[in-house]
C-alpha cells in the first residue's frame, strides 16, 4: 500500500513537472496583462525544437559528449519558445492585436510546427523509423547517483532529472521576483494598469516584451522536460496532448501565484494518472475522472468571482492591449 | 531656445496615433496586401520544403481543392461548417463575449444528436438471412428530435458560463476554454459507455437503415448542411444588422456603461445573446453528426470551434465576409492538404500556413487602426 502511494506520489510530480514549466510561464505573462493562450503551441515548440538540436548533434558527432547533449537541447528550446513569444509580442504588444485571436493562431501554429518537424525531421535527414535520442534522453534523465540508496524517499522524491528540480526552483524564484521585488511590483503595475504603471515612469512596452518572452521560455522547458525526461528523447505526433491547457487551468487554480502553482501542478499531474491507480474501475469511469482537473478549475474560478477578494483577482488589465493615447 | 532643441531631440523617431475613420477602399488594399504577403510567405516556405516552382505549388492547392467534382463538394462542406461554427461565436463575439468554448458547445450539440440516434437505433428484425432492420422512428420524427437535442445542449454548454458572467463577472474565456475539455471527456464518456467492447471508436450509427441521417439534396450528400448553412449565413447577417437585439448586441459591445444609461438589461443581452450562440453551435454539432459523419468521436469538431474564432474575427463579424475567410482559411488547409499528400510530407503543414496567415492579417489590422507618423521637422516660431 505505501508502495503505491509513494509510487503514485513520484508519477504525479513527473506528470505535474510540464505542467508547472507552463504554469509558471503563463503566470508571468499574465502578470503583464497578456493572457497568452499559445503557451501549449509554445511548449510543442520548445519539446520539437530541442528534439531538433538534439538529433542534429547527435546526427554529426560519433561521440556525443553528456553535457553538450544537455546544452545543445536547452538552448535550442529556448532559442525556439523565443521565436514563438516574439511573434505573440509583436502582434499584441507592438501592432496590438486581438490576444485571444492570436494566441489561439499561435497554438494552432505551433502544434502544427511540432507535428510537422516531427513527422518528417527524419526524411529530411534521409532517414526513416522514429525519432529516438537515446543519448540526449538518457543525459536529461541522469538522476543523482546515490538516490536509489536512499530508500523509499530517495526513490520518490530524488529519482528525477534535473528539469524537475528546475521548474521547482525557477517557480520559486518567479514567486520572489513577483512579490518582493521593484522589477517585480513594476510588473504586477503593468498587468493591473498599464496607464497607471506608464505615468509612474515605468516602460510598459519593455516590461510585456521582456515577461511574456521570459515566460514563453519557462513554458517552453515543459515541452522539452515531455521529450527529453518522460519520454526519453523520443517524438510521437499530439504526444504532448492537452497538456498546454491545463497548464492554463492551473494558473487560475493557483489564483496567479506561483508557489501554490507547484502544488496545484503536482495536484493535477495526480489528476490526470490517478485512473490508472484507482483499482477497479471501469473504461468510462477513467473519463469521468480525467474530467476532475477542469471541473475543479471552473469551480475555482466562480469562486473567486463570487468572492471577490481582491488579492485574489486575475491582473485587472489582462488581455488588454495598452495604447496610450486611449484613455 | 536650448528646451525647444531639448525637446525636439527626445522625441521618438516613429509616433503612432489612431485613426478616426478609413475609407473603405484603403482597408480592403491594405487586407488585400496582408493575404499577399501570407501567400508569399506560405509558397516560400513550401518550395524551400518541396524544391518545386512556386507556379507548380499553387497549381497544386487548386488541384487539391478544386480538381474533381467531389473535391469541391467537400470543399464546400468544410466551408459550411467553419463557417456555421463562426455564425455561431460572431453574436457573442460582438459583445465582447470572448467566448473560446465554441468547440466544446459543437461536441456536446453532436453528443446530443448521437445519443438520440443511439438510443433510438434500428433493431434486427428476426434471424433469417437477409438480415431486415428495421428503425423505431420514422426519419420525420426522429431528425427534429434530433435537431433540438442538440441545440439544447448547446444552449446550456454556452449559457453556464454565460450566467455566472452576468452575475458574477466570472473570466468567461477561461470558463468557456476549461468546458471544451470538460464536454471532450463527456464525449470520451458516452462513447465508453456506449460501445462496450472498450474500443472507444464509435462507428457508423444506423448504418442500414439510415435512420436519423440527413438526406441527399440535389443528388449531393452534403446538400442538406450547405443550405442550412447557407439560411444561417443570411439570418445571421439579418439579425446583426437589423433587429432590436442585434443593435442592442452592439450597444453592450461598444460600452456596457452605456448600454445600461440608456436602459439596455445587460444581463439579459449577455445570456440571450449566449443562447443564440450555443444553439447554433448545437445546431453544427447536428450537421456533423447527422449530415456528415453520422458517429461521434472526440475530434468530430477538429479544432475548428478555435480556427471559427479566429475566421470571425478576421471578417470583422460581419457573416458576409466570413464567407469569404472560411473560404480562404478551407482552402489553404485543403490545399496544404493535397500538397503534403504528393510530396509525403506531414499533414500539420496545413496549420503552420495557416497560423501564418491569420499572423498576417491579424497583423495588418493595425494599419488600418493606427497611423504611423515618422518625427517631423518642428516649425520655427
Amino acid at each position: 500500500m505505501l508502495n503505491t502511494i509513494f509510487a503514485f506520489i513520484n508519477a504525479a510530480i513527473i506528470q505535474g513537472t510540464p505542467l508547472l514549466f507552463g504554469a509558471t510561464g503563463e503566470i508571468i505573462t499574465e502578470k503583464s496583462g497578456n493572457l497568452n493562450l499559445g503557451i501549449p503551441g509554445i511548449m510543442y515548440v520548445g519539446g520539437i525544437s530541442g528534439i531538433i538540436g538534439g538529433y542534429i548533434y547527435e546526427h554529426y558527432t560519433e561521440d556525443p559528449n553528456t553535457a553538450l547533449c544537455i546544452l545543445i537541447p536547452l538552448l535550442s528550446c529556448m532559442l525556439g519558445s523565443l521565436i514563438m513569444t516574439l511573434i505573440y509580442s509583436f502582434l499584441t504588444i507592438t501592432l496590438r492585436a486581438n490576444q485571444n485571436v492570436t494566441g489561439l493562431a499561435l497554438t494552432t501554429f505551433g502544434i502544427g510546427i511540432g507535428n510537422f518537424f516531427g513527422g518528417s525531421l527524419l526524411k529530411f535527414f534521409n532517414e526513416s523509423g522514429s525519432i529516438s535520442l537515446m543519448d540526449c534522453g538518457a543525459a536529461f534523465k541522469m538522476s543523482l547517483p546515490f538516490a536509489d540508496d536512499l530508500g523509499l524517499f530517495g526513490k520518490t522524491f530524488l529519482s528525477f532529472g534535473f528539469l524537475v528540480y528546475l521548474a521547482v526552483i525557477i517557480a520559486l524564484v518567479a514567486s520572489f521576483i513577483l512579490n518582493k521585488t521593484r522589477v517585480g511590483l513594476n510588473l504586477r503595475a503593468v498587468g493591473e494598469n498599464p496607464a497607471t504603471a506608464d505615468s509612474a515612469g515605468i516602460n510598459v512596452t519593455k516590461y510585456k516584451y521582456f515577461a511574456t518572452c521570459i515566460g514563453g521560455m519557462i513554458a517552453g522547458f515543459g515541452g522539452l522536460y515531455f521529450v527529453m525526461d518522460y519520454t526519453g528523447g523520443a517524438w510521437t505526433n499530439n504526444g504532448f496532448g492537452d497538456r498546454g491547457w491545463l497548464a492554463i487551468a492551473i494558473v487560475i487554480f493557483a489564483i496567479w501565484k506561483p508557489k501554490m502553482s507547484i502544488l496545484a501542478s503536482y495536484l493535477f499531474g495526480g489528476l490526470y494518472i490517478l485512473c490508472v491507480y484507482i483499482p477497479g474501475l471501469s473504461a468510462s469511469n477513467k473519463e469521468l475522472i480525467n474530467m476532475l482537473p477542469y471541473v475543479v478549475t471552473i469551480l475555482v474560478l466562480i469562486i473567486i468571482s463570487i468572492r471577490k477578494k481582491r488579492e485574489n483577482q486575475p491582473p485587472q488589465s489582462l488581455g488588454l492591449s495598452y495604447f496610450r493615447e486611449e484613455r | 531656445m536650448s528646451s525647444k532643441r531639448l525637446a525636439q531631440h527626445s522625441e521618438p523617431l516613429l509616433h503612432i496615433t489612431k485613426r478616426d475613420a478609413m475609407v473603405w477602399y484603403k482597408g480592403v488594399i491594405i487586407r488585400a496586401i496582408a493575404i499577399v504577403a501570407a501567400l508569399i510567405v506560405c509558397s516560400a516556405l513550401i518550395v524551400l520544403l518541396t524544391k518545386l516552382n512556386p507556379l507548380d505549388v499553387y497549381s497544386e492547392m487548386i488541384e487539391g481543392s478544386f480538381g474533381t467534382e467531389r473535391k469541391f463538394w467537400i470543399l464546400l462542406q468544410n466551408i459550411a461548417m467553419l463557417l456555421c461554427i463562426s455564425l455561431a461565436v460572431t453574436p457573442a463575439f460582438k459583445m465582447k463575449f470572448w467566448n473560446l468554448g465554441a468547440e466544446g458547445q459543437v461536441l456536446v450539440g453532436a453528443l446530443a444528436s448521437a445519443a438520440c440516434m443511439f438510443y433510438f437505433k434500428e433493431v434486427r428484425m428476426g434471424d433469417t438471412l437477409p438480415l431486415v432492420y428495421e428503425a423505431p422512428l420514422s426519419n420525420a420524427v426522429l431528425i427534429p428530435m434530433m435537431l433540438v437535442a442538440s441545440m439544447a445542449a448547446g444552449i446550456i454548454w454556452a449559457v453556464i458560463p454565460a450566467i455566472f458572467k452576468a452575475i458574477w463577472g466570472t473570466n468567461e474565456s477561461l470558463f468557456t476554454l476549461m468546458m471544451n475539455y470538460v464536454a471532450m471527456q463527456l464525449v470520451a464518456f458516452f462513447i465508453m459507455v456506449w460501445v462496450p467492447n472498450g474500443s472507444s471508436v464509435m462507428g457508423i450509427i444506423n448504418p442500414n437503415t439510415e435512420s436519423g441521417w440527413l438526406p441527399e439534396l440535389f443528388g449531393q450528400k452534403y446538400g442538406f448542411n450547405i443550405l442550412i448553412v447557407g439560411l444561417l449565413t443570411v439570418a445571421m447577417y439579418i439579425y446583426l444588422k437589423y433587429s432590436k437585439q442585434g443593435y442592442e448586441i452592439s450597444v453592450v459591445g461598444e460600452s456596457e456603461n452605456t448600454a445600461r444609461y440608456i436602459g439596455i438589461n445587460v444581463k439579459k443581452v449577455i445570456i440571450r445573446t449566449l443562447i443564440v450562440s450555443g444553439a447554433i453551435c448545437g445546431i453544427a454539432g447536428f450537421l456533423l453528426v447527422s449530415g456528415t459523419n453520422y458517429t461521434v468521436s472526440k475530434d468530430i469538431a477538429g479544432g475548428m470551434g478555435f480556427t471559427a474564432i479566429m475566421v470571425a474575427w478576421l471578417a470583422k463579424f460581419n457573416p458576409g465576409m466570413m464567407v469569404i475567410t472560411s473560404f480562404l482559411v478551407v482552402f489553404m488547409q485543403r490545399g496544404a492538404g493535397a500538397i503534403a499528400t504528393t510530396f509525403g510530407l506531414n499533414q500539420s503543414v496545413s496549420d503552420i500556413l495557416t497560423g501564418i496567415i491569420i499572423f498576417f492579417i491579424i497583423g495588418c489590422e493595425f494599419f488600418i487602426n493606427y497611423k504611423v507618423n515618422l518625427r517631423t521637422k518642428h516649425k520655427e516660431g
